[in-house]
């Protein structure tokens, strides 16, 4: 019996395809990931909601929006430098690549120091995880907990970016991988494109 | 008969178009943010920008919508399903914020 007979026995030929929906196996541990993510990310925002919703004195303590505005312009370019880069490695340009996928990277250290500037203040002012000077003492835990899980995953994006752009340019991975990896850097932009309107402009100061 | 460098350009002016029109939605949201309206209708309308944005984004910079239609099917249709399917507290935050959670 061949190993073939072996490993078709019990099933009928079309199900066992070996790539499906013929995308390279990376790519679509990425997407399952991604997807996996988008629960993880959807569920904090959708608690965040019902508490903003269900809570009568919510905090807004935001007055200046020019901040937000600013590391939201940050990580839409870096979007753009990821997709030039993944656009360069395809080409086989290693060095164009390289230096893209160090440029994304650079924007997600930028955006990560904003942040962490933007933290400070708002500690500085006296909110913690469990009080405000504002409101609410939930406001705190929501809004530490939903830019916390965001910006843990620009770090853990900027450290991807770093390995596999060294390791791209070292000839270990190839033009897929920075693929790969520029997938999961989208998906961090596209979270951003639902944290800040959730979490900053609606608890805008008017 | 279109060259290698024509087809890149070609490729990279529509990323940048699509960047535009992505900086553009979030700037949208900016405005929204300092109309005067009431908080549900602002939440509806940045819901709705952050949407089309994503979907955007989804389509163009992840190349879902360059991918075979049964991937896009799969990911679109049970992604869609399960961020519905986690809606169904809402009435009870109403709850919550109407009588403190004494009334049925």
């Amino acid at each position: 019996m061949s190993q073939a007979d072996i490993t078709m026995q019990g099933h009928s030929a079309g199900m066992l395809t070996d790539r499906p929906f013929a995308i390279p196996t990376k790519k679509l541990a990425m997407w399952l990931f991604i997807i996996a993510d988008t629960m993880t990310f959807a569920a904090c925002l959708v608690a965040y909601g019902f508490l903003r919703n269900g809570t009568p004195n919510w905090p807004r303590p935001f007055h200046s929006i020019v901040n937000v505005a600013v590391m939201t312009f940050i990580l839409l370019t870096s979007s753009l430098t990821m997709l030039v880069g993944v656009q360069t490695a395809k080409r086989g340009d290693k060095a164009g690549a390289f230096r893209w996928t160090m440029i994304t990277a650079l924007c997600g250290i930028v955006f990560a120091v904003l942040h962490i500037r933007e933290w400070l203040g708002l500690i500085g002012e006296g909110m913690t995880l469990f009080k405000n000077p504002w409101g609410t003492g939930l406001f705190g835990a929501a809004f530490f907990s939903v830019t916390g899980l965001h910006i843990t995953h620009v770090l853990c994006g900027v450290i991807a970016l770093i390995i596999v752009g060294l390791r791209y340019k070292g000839g270990r991975y190839h033009a897929d991988d920075i693929e790969v990896v520029g997938l999961y850097w989208h998906f961090v932009d596209l979270v951003w494109m639902f944290v800040v309107p959730f979490v900053y402009l609606l608890n805008l100061a008017h | 008969m279109t060259t290698i460098a024509e087809e890149k350009h070609e490729g990279m002016r529509k990323y940048l178009i699509v960047y535009l029109c992505i900086l553009a939605l979030a700037g949208l949201q900016f405005v929204i943010a300092y109309q005067n309206i009431s908080a549900s209708q602002m939440f509806r309308r940045m819901l709705s920008v952050s949407l089309i944005e994503a979907g955007v984004a989804v389509m163009f910079f992840m190349h879902l919508w360059s991918e075979k239609r049964g991937f896009l099917l799969f990911v679109v249709v049970f992604t869609i399903f399960v961020l519905l399917s986690m809606q169904f507290g809402w009435t009870d935050s109403f709850r919550l914020v109407h009588c403190g959670g004494y009334c049925s």
